[in-house]
């Protein structure tokens, strides 16, 4: 396999892990104000990711950092073109990751009132976001020969791209609440297992809208494939929800997102940004790459150190797993 | 005004602003672990406390430092594009390893240390203190490696065809000899900083809360503070002075920009200040040190220093018309301000010790006043010396190879880049109050009661409890 393709690969691995990951983190976020009635509660809902979620940001920041390694032109023509999208993204999340830190640093309700925001706000934005900027990725932005971005904000805004940022908010708020079911006793148990159900369905109706509008703009027959598994994987994992069987519903969920992220990576190569004006705007996984040599050196420490890097996330994971309730908080 | 300006003083205020909180990360993340160790080896509960005590402060600054890196590393795809387009072969295989390296290993296991208290077997609870405070410390080497690259290019050709700088050597990149000696140079800096912030606190409440049962533990503090800051005092100025000459070597315009120089000299001398006309070309007064300058470049009291006239020149004939020249007032007071405030922090950990030699216990006000000052002053040391060595670069943005107004986004436009500008300065104004009301907040309270946890009314069995600590 050429080098470009692995990094290619290595580069949708990153952004499926962050998206499994930070995906039900946006979610528990999102449904902070939802399922959290009382304080304790929302604390509750906090500590399901509260040793977790920095981990599971930096899933992002090697992403971008593979990109830029890997693929310069890619990071280079992506990041300053989707300008103002990221600039709210970045906003986002640092005030949600502040506010994680600091929420409990004080005993005002106030206080406590306005880190929840952050925390809903920085997760809702990033969630609805993130999908607006891959389906645009994959359906091609207007770019000129030197792939240099020359479109607007406005041109970010199609109905394609924001049907794909109400795809991944509800796949993120699915996910979430599927996790919340796992991580949680009693009655905060029961409520997000209920409502998993009820967003999931809603879910399913768009995540299928979408995927199918997908394959009509690019399409391969892998693609295809990957599409109706991320569909029956999601109507698994609901189901399961259904169930009560928690496990395998955040199993469904997970594989849903991972599915559906392939979905788009499959349809998008060998393109990383296609341009909608020139044909030779756009940007490929060989014309955006690094050098051969950089991208050897690169897989060397990718081959090296993921595997420790998995082996010690998922160990904390371990560490963590057992439930948590109401009961479990204490008083300061 | 243009997009180029307003993203050049974007960059600067997000990156100074990031790195108010990076040497405190660096600096705490190891200090905090070496109380925990003591309190490991000793079961001595005064270091426990402190561990707690530090570790919240720590904490408090460490989600500041998490959540301005971010920026950091989009910025360079956001508003730098072209200089990402032109060194991405080489710049971002440093950023990326630094993330797979360094940031999962920093962020986990401050995750697990965290939260792990009475949860994680007592050793391992350590390690992971330990591990966090390797991948923080790590994390410096990559990004430092990327940064020396900037100032010092080496491993790479220009590709003919395409104009980009490919990367022929990652070895050579990473012991780039400006990142062997910026990284001990930074971290000795960021020990400093961490150590004063000890001694700040403990300090305030040897004085205040005199006679209270840990009275102990925060003269111990105090003490461990002061030494931190003086071993790493000692340790900035000896990187210092041989970083001042490999400068000398690989960027001559930023040693000559240093002093003001404009006419070459040997030897040249130092001078402590200067009054100058408002461009800083021409002297009006100033107190020098003969020999000095030659000595700081060289290590010979009678060395030749380039002066900027001649630099110029030379620059001018080798890349085209046009300056070459730093702002020279700001390379001038700029690495003058990092030589005081470090020193002056230095200084006041000497006072300190001092005052509580044979186990004295110091009582003066002017004492406890210089001590809160204290964590500001190397803070201030570490952001001119950033605003120095990346001043003092320009206007390359990689030396000798591209020119910073080459490297901006040519997609993003003023309007775009205002609004960030706007954007950033507000939110990271508002959070700096807020952290620095929590530090405060945090720091009076003092350190917090380590009696043994009352056995869990609701679990019968300890082990079942599955959160020692929460948010």
């Amino acid at each position: 396999m050429e080098l470009t393709t692995i990094w290619f690969l290595l580069v949708a691995v990153l952004f499926t892990g962050y998206f499994i990951l930070e995906g039900f983190d946006f979610g528990v976020g999102m449904l902070l104000p939802v399922l959290g009635r009382d304080d304790r509660e929302r604390r509750v809902l906090i500590n399901t990711i509260g040793p977790v979620w920095d981990g599971n940001e930096v899933w992002l920041i090697t992403a971008g950092g593979a990109m830029f390694a890997a693929f310069p032109e890619w990071y280079a023509t992506l990041f300053s073109g989707f300008y103002l999208p990221l600039l709210l993204i970045l906003l986002a999340l640092i005030a949600r990751g502040v506010a994680f830190e600091y929420r409990h640093k004080r005993a005002e309700a106030s206080w406590k009132r306005r880190w929840d925001q952050a925390i809903f706000f920085g997760s809702l934005i990033p969630a609805i976001l993130w999908g607006v900027a891959f389906a645009n990725i994959l359906r091609g932005v207007p770019l000129d020969a030197q792939h240099e971005y020359v479109g607007g904000l406005v041109d970010l805004l199609n109905p394609y791209a924001l049907l794909g940022g109400l795809t991944t908010l509800g796949l993120f708020l699915t996910h979430g609440a599927v996790f919340l079911a796992l991580k949680t006793t009693d009655d905060i148990r029961r409520r997000a297992g209920t409502l998993a159900v009820k967003l999931g369905v809603g879910t399913a109706v768009v995540a299928v809208a979408f995927l199918s509008w997908t394959l009509t703009i690019r399409s391969s027959a892998a693609a295809v494939v990957l599409a109706v598994a991320a569909a029956l994987a999601l109507l698994g994992g609901l189901a399961a929800a259904a169930a009560r069987r928690e496990g395998w519903a955040f199993t469904g969920t997970a594989l849903a997102i991972a599915l559906a992220v392939a979905t788009l990576f499959a349809a998008l190569f060998p393109n990383v940004l296609p341009s909608t004006l020139d044909a030779a705007g756009t940007l490929t996984a060989s014309n955006a790459a690094s050098t051969p040599y950089t991208l050897k050196i690169m897989t060397w420490v990718a081959v090296i150190f993921t595997p420790i890097v998995l082996a010690y996330q998922g160990w904390t994971y371990w560490v963590f797993r057992k439930r948590i309730g109401v009961r479990n908080i204490p008083q300061h | 005004m243009d997009a180029l300006d307003v993203a050049r003083w974007q960059f600067g205020v997000t990156t100074v602003y990031h790195f108010l909180f990076v040497p405190l990360t660096i600096g705490l993340s190891v200090l905090v672990a070496i109380l925990q160790t003591l309190w490991h080896r000793s079961g001595n509960e005064r270091y426990l406390k402190l561990t707690k005590f530090y570790g919240k402060l720590f904490l408090i600054n460490f989600a500041m430092g998490v959540v301005t890196g971010i920026v950091q590393e989009f910025q360079f795809g956001m508003n730098w594009s072209d200089y990402s387009r032109f060194v991405g072969d080489i710049f971002g295989a440093p950023l990326a390893i630094e993330a797979l390296v360094a940031f999962f290993l920093e962020s986990t296991f401050i995750g697990l240390w965290i939260f792990g208290w009475d949860r994680l077997p007592k050793r391992l609870h350590l390690a992971a203190i330990w591990a966090a405070a390797i991948g923080t410390n790590l994390s410096a080497y990559f990004i430092l490696a990327a940064n020396s690259f900037m100032q010092n290019p080496v491993g790479y050709r220009i590709n003919p065809d395409t104009g980009r700088a490919e990367l022929t050597d990652f070895v050579a990149v990473l012991t780039n000899k400006v990142a062997l000696i910026t990284f001990p140079h930074t971290l000795a800096g960021s020990f400093l900083v961490a150590g004063s912030l000890i001694v700040a606190v403990g300090l305030w409440h040897v004085i205040r809360n005199r006679g209270s049962a840990d009275t102990g533990g925060y003269r111990f503090a105090t003490r461990f503070g002061s030494w931190v800051v003086l071993i790493s005092s000692a340790l900035v100025i000896l990187t210092g002075d041989i970083q001042g000459k490999i400068m000398t070597e690989v960027q001559p315009m930023k040693m000559a920009a240093a002093e003001g120089l404009y006419t070459t000299e040997s030897p040249a001398s130092f001078s402590v200040l200067t009054v100058g006309s408002l461009d800083g070309s021409r002297e009006l007064f100033a107190i020098k040190i003969p020999y000095l300058l030659s000595f700081l470049g060289t290590g010979d009291p009678n060395g030749t220093v380039q002066g900027i006239n001649d630099l110029q020149a030379q620059y001018a004939s080798q890349y085209g018309a046009g300056s070459y020249t730093p702002i020279i007032p700001v390379t001038y007071w700029s690495f003058r301000f990092m030589i005081a405030f470090g020193l002056a922090a230095a200084a006041i950990a000497l006072l300190v010790l001092w005052s509580q030699r044979k186990g004295r216990t110091p009582r003066s006000r002017w004492l406890l006043r210089a001590g809160l000052v204290m964590p500001v002053l190397p803070l201030l040391a570490n952001s001119f010396g950033w605003i120095f060595t990346e001043m003092g670069r320009q206007p390359w943005i990689v030396f000798g190879e591209m020119l910073t107004r080459n490297g901006v986004s040519r997609s993003v436009s003023l309007t775009e880049v205002l609004t960030s500008f706007t954007a950033f300065t507000l939110i990271y104004a508002t959070l700096a109050v807020i952290e620095f009301k929590l530090l405060v907040r945090y720091a009076k309270a003092g350190v917090p009661d380590v009696a043994p946890q009352p056995a869990d009314d609701d679990d019968t069995d300890d082990a079942e409890r599955p959160l020692a600590f929460a948010y």
